[in-house]
């Protein structure tokens, strides 16, 4: 379904890594490591076409992502090193409006919080959150939206190891239903089987 | 569910924005006072003599309120940027001219919709000529909106730069002249008694023009700046 193709990616004159080429199918996931500075998250925003590449191309089921454009970031979440939610809103309101610029999942929003161990927090703040609990609510996204293709940048980042295990569960259920997952992180993860790819970007 | 449709995305960014303004209240008042600010120190500055103060009025307000545009054209995208809210914008189904659309608009009603009503005030403090009065809103109605939506290109542009402050200025700025001069004569010209429809329909064609080509450039430099 995702196939990258013969790509590279410079910067400042560096090649981080060229000739990349893999494919993956759904229930599949990739998970993409390396050292510091090695182009972990540079692959993964050329995954989501935020970043242009240098050279090569991503299809998406067939066609280029540059072409797909609308269609393919219906299907597609991303969240990043920034958590992307608003700190004066609060996080419902957060919450509806991810739903707003995506593809919303039929679950109401309290259960979600709840999923995502921020019940009592609807209507609190996000600047009143800790930076665990604003990343928890950055990934309750992956929830209320309803998508494919998961690309997340060290979605681990300051989680404690319950919310860790909690997400890995979410992640597993996503590869049960055919979704694709891309993702970096530092923290081992308990996930294993053959649907996992590893791509060591620093070798 | 389904997804939102293309009005309701836009009204939802609005008001999306809106609500984050209002709780940043103080953020609100910084363009506007600016412009009361710059308007009642002229007359300080140069002496209270009522003909030359009537005479340069439309000038000082034009300029008060350019500048005033610029002070705040910044923050229609910076707090998105920083915290990766724009990220998510680029990548949302909906097409980004018009959530950029959307986002300038709710940054007009905050910063130019105040100078609207403020403005009658000031030109009476100036002892503009009464005539006058009734063209200077219209021209602040019609022209403001240009300047938010030409500001949000070179915002687009230079929000990736640690220090894109002056180069913002100098490119918005020659592309704000235009609007000025019009807007300044068509207040002059009315109140010589004259018929301002001329000027008028130049800043009409400017608002026309902008509206419809600016929010794709906008969208454009913002893809450029992130990537």
């Amino acid at each position: 379904m995702l196939k990258i193709e013969d790509l590279a990616c410079v910067r400042d004159d560096r090649v981080l890594f060229e000739h990349l080429s893999l494919s993956l199918e759904g229930g599949q996931m990739l998970l993409v490591e390396g050292r510091n500075g090695s182009g972990k998250t540079s692959l993964l925003r050329l995954l989501t076409g935020l970043k242009l590449a240098d050279e090569g191309d991503i299809l998406w089921q067939g066609e280029s992502i540059t072409q797909l454009r609308a269609d393919y970031y219906e299907q597609m979440n991303y969240i990043g090193h920034h958590d992307g939610v608003k700190r004066e809103l609060t996080c419902l309101e957060n919450l509806r409006l991810a739903q707003a610029m995506g593809k919303p999942a039929d679950i109401e929003l309290d259960d979600a919080l709840e999923r995502v161990n921020l019940f009592r927090y609807g209507d609190t703040p996000v600047s009143n959150l800790s930076a665990g609990q604003t990343r928890r609510l950055a990934l309750a996204r992956l929830i209320v939206t309803e998508s494919k293709l998961w690309i997340l940048d060290e979605p681990f980042t300051s989680l404690d190891k319950k919310s860790m295990a909690y997400f890995e569960g979410l992640f597993e259920q996503h590869l049960q239903q055919q979704g694709l997952l891309v993702m970096t992180s530092h923290h081992d993860i308990a996930m294993s089987g053959s649907n996992i790819q590893r791509l060591d970007l620093s070798a | 569910m389904n997804r939102l449709s293309l009005t309701q995305a836009f009204i939802f960014l609005l008001k999306r924005d809106l609500t984050l303004v209002f709780r940043n209240r103080g953020e609100l008042a910084n363009p506007l006072l600016f412009f009361v600010l710059v308007i009642t120190l002229f007359p300080l500055a140069i002496g209270a003599e009522p003909e030359l103060l009537s005479r340069i009025a439309p000038g000082i307000i034009w300029v008060a309120a350019l500048l005033a545009a610029m002070l705040s054209l910044d923050g229609i995208f910076r707090s998105d940027f920083e915290d990766g809210s724009l990220e998510q914008l680029l990548l949302s189904a909906h097409p980004m001219p018009v959530l950029v659309l959307a986002k300038v608009c709710a940054h007009w009603l905050v910063t130019g919709l105040p100078l609207l009503i403020i403005a009658p005030v000031l030109a009476e403090m100036l002892g503009m000529v009464e005539e006058a009065q009734p063209i200077l809103m219209l021209t602040i109605l019609i022209a403001t909106p240009v300047l938010s939506l030409i500001g949000s290109i070179g915002v687009a542009l230079t929000i990736g730069l640690r220090k894109g402050g002056i180069i913002l200025s100098l490119l918005v700025l020659p592309l704000y002249v235009p609007v000025l001069i019009f807007a300044a004569s068509a207040i002059e010209s009315s109140a010589m008694g004259l018929n301002a429809s001329a000027q008028i329909s130049m800043l009409l064609a400017f608002l026309f023009l902008a509206a419809s080509l600016s929010p794709w450039a906008t969208a454009a430099a913002l893809k450029m700046s992130m990537s």
